[in-house]
């Protein structure tokens, strides 16, 4: 009973930093104490905490290292872009990127069971290398395909918009490697934090629960898990979609801040992919406002520390392999449980004396 | 008929220079049980060695490739030593998340050092080409160098491993880690010199990547290490023929996939292919079974 | 049902690893509420046996059947939705969960609520989570663990963890429950305690219970019957006294 009000804490701090993170931002914008480049990295701010936040519910509770995660964010990015030039086009910007938002993450849900049912068959290194691949197939085959709308529905092509044969009237939707153009850009730093709080929320109350319970269970001990009944493929695939899900909202919150889209490696590839996984590392993995911490910090950080700017993805994979190295390493391991032991062993005797 | 020739014999000398990245994951994924993310970031740095040893000092070709691999042994060495080598016994995730930061390291630490700039590189390779089907197909020295260094590395690593006894101690390591050692066997020494032999084969596929593909930048590497990668589980992973016959078809698929399909798409298709594999054959072409312990 | 009907009745199981017979024409019959010993000398098949019957592998032939419900070729999962749970040789805990939360998962497929529930916290969620938590501690307090329910379970002291173990087996509510080398690694006085601890859980929990141990001690202490393997086939069944002065039995832990 008392492990639930700590754990119910911990989350109201955690929504409590994103609030007064939002406030003093907002006020900072206000006040006109923002520069403008710090205004441009406050939507991409929100959008790297719900990447971070949901790439944790795959890597910190289901434990699979998935390196295709920027692929998610390049469905979602491009269903709500579609949207945005074509249904969604006369609509009024809230209500517009909204039903961007629960569309982008709908498509990406949706990819992410497909993929997800070979990919879960895999286990460790190989999982990884796969995602990787679809996150790159992914990446490939959006910017190689032509879109073209007019009367007569939607027409693609895989050579140019030439070949797309439109009728009069018809509009290129996707460009080919070119992307998406004139998109409206109705994404505000408001929106974005509501969309991390939705995130937090869901990503917290899920692993606050008995499917998150299964899904960690999962996660430590797959053979004991089986052998209570847990279904190892359900509760692997639940973590896995929600995950996506996540991604492609934070995809619609991308191409919704900018007024051109297009599906390059720089934007989707694996390199997205990995800087992602940065956040969750340095973050702790498991740890979702750790998580929330590292993505704020690792975007602004180098906008504040420009003198270091060529030497940022260096020191990032510094820190990365340090950090490995000292969580992990089974000697680091054994010297800070028995530093741990001697801290319960020191506690356990004042209790006692305190009891006597 | 002669266009399909030049792609077939391009796709085979693009392939033999994934078959021999991909030796060096085969070897190290078989014997430390660990995706080196970092191998194809060693080939990057192979390559800028031969570019200043021989562009910018002058040296002759030999001279430089032969101080590549010198570096490239030394690199692998020390990055198994002081990251890898204190993860033995982790879990898998730290180890592969550990091998991504190295990787990411080496990338940024060659941008710092070389500039974002492509450099172009000039190939290494003295040889004319050879004409076929009155000149409709022409073969050029680097694909005639790359094909036959590649069969000259294999038949070597073949005989390596049957005929020496390091070689049957990294047979023996590759099967059982706590039996090699009750056997008497360095366990540490034997991976040691799997990640020099991988990473010396990785400098001589910096050297003719470069040359083949005369442009060189931080980035280098990294596609052709991931796809490499495809090539050895493609093959079997911890198979040496397998790795050879995996670069080789992946080589060719890829070629093809350009010319037929889309070059937009061709490393869609690459990925693809692997997908395919490890569903319907997991263990690759000439894998063996490996079985988890329960 | 009758209490002396067959709870577990195992006919004719066999699997070959590799064209070496791991286990072979294994057949066994417990009655409800029996305290069984499996015991039989190192690489016998005993393991094997849990294996096989918990579907972790698939028997090549033979027929498993509890209480009327036919097991053979079912998976893990659903061999432990018909009732049979199982502790394991070398402890699988889920070591990064809290010593409450490892019983919890063992009552998830009993306390039910939907995702939607999960993700808004529904009255449903945390009524259900409470029962979860009375239950989780009604049980715990059986194996005496509930002073360290919010313990991560990789804290816990060694003999701690194998009564956990069992804790959360008992809490998948199975009708039988297979130990594996309960007492492995425990001194003396620890063991006494868990014979105390098997006993109280057959008759607390009116269960039926299947070990395997190499403590012969614990093994002609509580059980009632046993069945010993030997080279993966039965080499003597029956009960307990009987089979301990067997000579073929004798022979085989001794040696010639």
């Amino acid at each position: 009973m008392k492990k639930m009000s700590k754990k119910n804490k911990t989350n109201l701090i955690t929504y409590g930093m994103v609030l007064v993170f939002y406030l003093i931002m907002q006020g900072l914008m206000m006040s006109g104490h923002m520069s403008s480049l710090m205004k441009g990295l406050m939507v991409p701010l929100c959008y790297y905490m719900i990447l971070a936040v949901s790439l944790n519910i795959v890597v910190g509770a289901s434990g699979e290292l998935s390196l295709g995660h920027a692929g998610f964010m390049c469905i979602g990015a491009f269903t709500g872009a579609i949207f945005a030039v074509t249904g969604g086009k006369n609509l009024p910007p809230m209500l517009e990127i909204v039903i961007a938002i629960i569309l982008g993450a709908l498509v990406a849900a949706v990819f992410g069971f497909l993929i997800g049912i070979p990919v879960l068959r895999l286990k460790g290194d190989y999982l990884a290398i796969v995602t990787l691949a679809f996150g790159e197939i992914i990446k490939n085959v959006v910017s190689a395909v032509f879109v073209g709308l007019d009367s007569a529905g939607f027409h693609f092509s895989l050579k140019d918009s030439m070949s797309l044969n439109l009728l009069e009237g018809g509009e290129v939707i996707i460009n080919g490697p070119q992307g998406i153009t004139g998109l409206p850009r109705n994404a505000t730093f408001t929106i974005g934090i509501i969309l991390v709080f939705i995130a937090l929320f869901i990503s917290l109350n899920l692993l606050n629960s008995r499917h998150g319970r299964a899904i960690m269970a999962i996660r430590d001990n797959r053979i004991a898990a089986e052998s209570i009944g847990l279904s190892v493929s359900k509760y692997k695939m639940m973590a896995f979609v929600i995950s996506a899900a996540l991604a492609g909202a934070a995809g619609v919150l991308y191409s919704h801040n900018l007024s051109t889209i297009q599906a390059t490696s720089k934007n989707f590839g694996y390199n997205q992919s990995i800087m992602i996984l940065v956040f969750v590392v340095l973050g702790g993995i498991g740890n979702i406002r750790g998580s929330l911490i590292a993505a704020v910090v690792l975007t602004i950080l180098p906008e504040k520390l420009r003198f270091l700017s060529d030497y940022r993805m260096l020191i990032y994979a510094i820190v990365l392999i340090a950090i490995m190295l000292l969580n992990s390493a089974p000697k680091a391991v054994q010297w800070r449980s028995q530093m741990l032991d001697r801290l319960h062993a020191k506690k356990k005797v004042k209790e006692i004396s305190k009891n006597e | 008929m002669a266009s399909f020739f030049s792609y077939l014999i391009n796709g085979i000398s693009l392939g033999s220079i994934y078959a021999i990245i991909a030796l060096g994951y085969t070897m190290v994924y078989g014997i430390a049980k660990m995706l080196n993310f970092a191998h194809g970031d060693i080939i990057m740095v192979g390559g800028f060695t031969v570019f200043i040893a021989c562009s910018q000092m002058g040296l002759p070709p030999m001279v430089g490739v032969l101080l590549s691999v010198v570096v490239c042994t030394l690199l692998g060495v020390t990055i198994e030593r002081i990251a890898y080598k204190p993860l033995r016994g982790a879990s898998p995730l730290s180890v592969l998340i550990t091998a991504i930061g190295v990787s990411y390291f080496l990338q940024n630490a060659a941008l710092i050092i070389f500039g974002a700039d492509t450099k172009s590189f000039r190939s290494v390779i003295n040889i004319p080409p050879v004409s076929f089907m009155n000149g409709q197909v022409n073969i050029s020295g680097e694909t005639m160098v790359t094909i036959a260094a590649c069969i000259v590395i294999m038949i070597t690593l073949t005989l390596f491993i049957n005929k020496t006894k390091a070689g049957q101690a990294m047979l023996a390591v590759s099967e059982d880690k706590g039996a090699a050692t009750l056997m008497g066997i360095n366990v540490n020494k034997t991976i040691a010199v799997t990640f020099a032999i991988g990473s010396a084969l990785a400098a001589i596929a910096g050297v003719l990547l470069c040359s083949a593909y005369p442009v060189l930048s931080s980035t280098t590497g990294a596609m052709p290490g991931i796809k490499a990668f495809v090539a050895a589980v493609f093959g079997g992973i911890g198979s040496i023929p397998g790795a050879m016959i995996g670069g080789i078809l992946l080589g060719v698929i890829e070629n093809f996939a350009k010319a037929y399909i889309s070059s937009q798409l061709s490393d869609a298709i690459v990925f693809g292919v692997l997908i395919l594999v490890l569903l319907i054959k997991p263990t690759g072409i000439m894998g063996k079974v490996i079985q988890e312990k329960v | 049902m009758n209490k002396n009907e067959n709870l577990l009745s195992v006919e004719n199981l066999s699997i070959s690893f590799g064209g070496l017979k791991a286990v072979d024409n294994f057949s066994i019959k417990i009655k409800k509420n029996e305290l069984y010993g499996l015991i039989g000398p190192n690489g016998a098949g005993k393991t094997t046996v849990f294996n096989l019957l918990t579907g972790v592998y698939k028997p090549d032939t033979g027929s498993i059947l509890l209480d009327g419900t036919e097991l053979t070729g079912k998976n893990t999962r659903e061999i432990n939705l018909s009732g049979i749970a199982r502790t394991f040789q070398n402890i699988r805990l889920f070591d990064k969960l809290s010593v409450l939360d490892n019983v919890k998962a063992g009552l998830h497929e009993h306390h039910k609520y939907g995702l939607l529930d999960s993700i808004f916290r529904t009255p449903k969620l945390k009524r259900t989570e409470n029962e979860m938590t009375e239950r989780a501690l009604e049980i715990l307090k059986v194996f005496d663990l509930d002073q360290e329910a919010s313990y991560m379970a990789s804290q816990l002291p060694y003999g701690k963890q194998r009564k956990l173990e069992i804790a959360r087996a008992m809490a998948t509510e199975p009708k039988l429950l297979l130990l594996d080398e309960p007492a492995a690694g425990m001194n003396p006085q620890e063991t006494a305690e868990l014979m105390e601890t098997i006993r109280f859980v057959r008759d607390h929990f009116d269960m039926t219970i299947l070990l395997i141990e190499h403590d012969m001690k614990l093994v002609s202490g509580i059980c009632e019957e046993l069945t010993v393997l030997n080279f993966g086939h039965v080499l003597c069944q029956g009960e307990t006294k009987q089979v301990l002065n067997d000579p073929e039995v004798i022979k085989a832990y001794l040696g010639e």
